[in-house]
């Protein structure tokens, strides 16, 4: 019977994510459809609106995926995948790439630099919070994470300054407010590959994820080396994520929110939550693009402006919630 | 059969027990007592695999603990921590399952045969009628028989508990611990557990050992380790033994 609730759960959201790809794909500044036999709209159609939308779901599917790990891995339902100073040490990476005006050389640089910064951060964090005994310590790694990020915005910060060139400083923004402007083939494909890849990987690791909620000694007990998990888990994630942040600078809550009302709807096993997570993480960032999108049409508004205003008040009913006695996460 | 050799155990620096020599029994319910920090946890993480020791050697049957797997050893031995929590509301059997865990390969689902296994668990410990509630929403005592049904689940020889009537009232330790006697006749188990009531480790443990200051200062029989003078000189209380083995605290020593 469980097994058949899963399988429902996901067919729901596919066909959900489905609606959600149609509609992302006939909304926006000029309305096409994919039997248009219009010449301008469809270039439209596969060069800009069409890898724009894919890479909305795609980059959703996997901050969902990864806030779901992150939540699992960490054992607090409000942990998310930029958690670690990832964010901030992307913005930075790729900050520091338009100031030095690398990119005249090769585009391909500010992404590549968004992911180095990222995994840099990722980096310091773990090696500040390992301990001598090579455990790690949940909260000096989270406190690293929060020192770190704190870090690299005073980077990005002066590095906006230093820029100083109001198309420069433009550019950075683009990458503290997240959006998906920048899209095409390439980054559909590379972003694709990854999730698909260690999207696989995870779910393999479900079970051992159900095993962690017991706590790291419990999980021992159960045959699994603790250490090990987690630094596999830390790099599948933090190798994700720096791939989404890469083309799509940060876009906050998705990871925190999207596996937190799945968790109340599928249950908390990793093994239906997992891929529940990625399928709704791209349901919402499709509707957010949207919106993005058509909202002040022809502009168009950073997503991470959208997913902040529906996730921070949401992140604040959940604090509230676990405020009260006797409701656990 | 668990035996431990010259064992040294200790964390960095500090040393918690030195020149451990122990002998458990197949079959046997292996109590541990002894003051706060004497050593109870320590001794059973090292039984568990958990904690290496720093010299001596630890054998289950005649296998080095050391030289085996951690899937290997969850297959021979079951631990369940003092306090065990859990970080998200998983329903009763979902948790049970995962006793399973080191008995399938990762891309492995669980057989027929798994779900008979982790039934009869929850059977055994009488919590299949909560089955599909969620662990949040048991009291301390059904959940202590859950954490029990997962160990069972992972259908151990040897089974490790730490403390396993802490936070349960009186009729929840006494309860639990007869279940587990039975559970050690029935399902044919080697237990080891340490308790802080000596009244309990009275009534319930087949041997004991009494661990102070980084020593088993005795072991063996119940009725004759736990008497006035031993306890006193663990403890520094005083303590006078009544008839049908009751011990009663006078003061501190």
């Amino acid at each position: 019977m469980k097994r058949w609730k899963g399988v429902l759960a996901l067919s729901s959201l596919s066909a959900l994510l489905m609606g959600a790809l149609a509609l992302g794909i006939a909304l926006g500044a000029v309305p096409v459809s994919p039997l248009d036999k219009d010449p301008t709209n469809r270039l439209i159609l596969l060069h800009i609106r069409l890898p724009r939308v894919l890479l909305a779901a795609l980059v959703g599917g996997a901050l969902g995926l990864c806030g779901a790990v992150m939540q699992g891995l960490f054992r607090n339902p409000l942990a998310d995948p930029y958690l670690l100073g990832i964010a901030s040490g992307a913005t930075a990476g790729a900050a520091l790439v338009i100031a030095l005006h690398l990119e005249v050389y090769y585009w391909g640089f500010v992404p590549l630099g968004a992911f180095l910064g990222g995994v840099l951060a990722v980096t310091i964090v773990y090696r500040v919070a390992q301990t001598r005994w090579a455990r790690l310590d949940n909260y000096a790694l989270i406190l690293s994470g929060v020192a770190l990020a704190a870090l690299f915005s005073a980077v990005t910060s002066f590095l906006l300054f230093y820029a100083g060139a109001a198309h420069d400083a433009r550019r950075v923004i683009f990458w503290i407010l997240g959006g998906l402007g920048g899209a095409q083939w390439l980054y559909v494909l590379g972003v694709l590959g990854t999730l698909l890849i260690v999207g696989a990987t995870l779910v393999l690791f479900a079970r051992e994820l159900n095993a962690l909620a017991l706590g790291e000694e419990m999980a021992a007990h159960l045959g699994i080396e603790p250490r090990h998990l987690r630094k596999i888990l830390l790099f599948a994630v933090t190798l994700l994520t720096a791939v989404a942040v890469a083309v799509s600078g940060t876009i906050g809550f998705v990871g925190l929110i999207v596996p937190h009302i799945l968790r109340l709807i599928v249950g908390p096993d990793h093994r239906v939550l997992l891929p529940a997570s990625a399928l709704g993480g791209a349901v919402l960032l499709t509707l957010c693009d949207a919106v993005a999108r058509t909202v002040l049409a022809p502009a168009e508004l950073p997503i991470g402006i959208i997913t902040a205003l529906l996730g921070a008040p949401f992140f604040l009913f959940l604090l509230r919630r676990r405020a009260q006695p006797g409701v656990t996460l | 059969m668990i035996r431990l050799e010259h064992v040294r155990l200790g964390y960095d620096g500090r040393l918690v027990l030195r020149d451990l020599e122990l002998e458990i029994a197949s079959g046997e319910v292996f109590g541990l007592v002894g003051p706060n920090g004497s050593g109870k946890t320590t001794l059973l993480r090292a039984i568990s695999g958990r904690l290496s020791p720093q010299a001596g050697a630890i054998y289950l049957d005649c296998r080095r603990l050391s030289e085996l797997s951690s899937q290997e050893i969850a297959r021979e031995l079951a631990m369940l921590e003092q306090e065990i929590s859990c970080s998200f509301d998983f329903t009763v059997r979902e948790i049970v399952e995962l006793g399973r865990l080191p008995h399938r390969a990762r891309w492995q689902r669980l057989s027929p045969q798994d779900h008979e296994i982790v039934t009869r668990a929850l059977r055994l410990t009488d919590t299949l009628q909560f089955a599909d509630r969620s662990i949040g929403s048991l009291s301390s005592g059904e959940r202590q028989r859950v954490w029990l049904a997962l160990a069972l689940a992972q259908e151990p020889k040897i089974l490790l508990l730490d403390e396993p009537t802490a936070h349960l009232d009186l009729r929840y330790q006494l309860e639990i611990l007869e279940l587990i006697r039975h559970l050690a006749v029935t399902e044919d188990l080697t237990v080891v557990l340490s308790l802080h009531d000596l009244n309990l480790a009275l009534r319930f443990v087949d041997r004991l050992a009494l661990l102070s200051e980084g020593h088993v200062i005795a072991c063996g029989d119940p009725e004759t380790v736990l008497v006035p003078h031993t306890i006193e000189r663990a403890y520094r209380v005083r303590v006078r033994r009544l008839e049908g083995d009751w011990l009663i605290p006078e003061g501190v020593a």
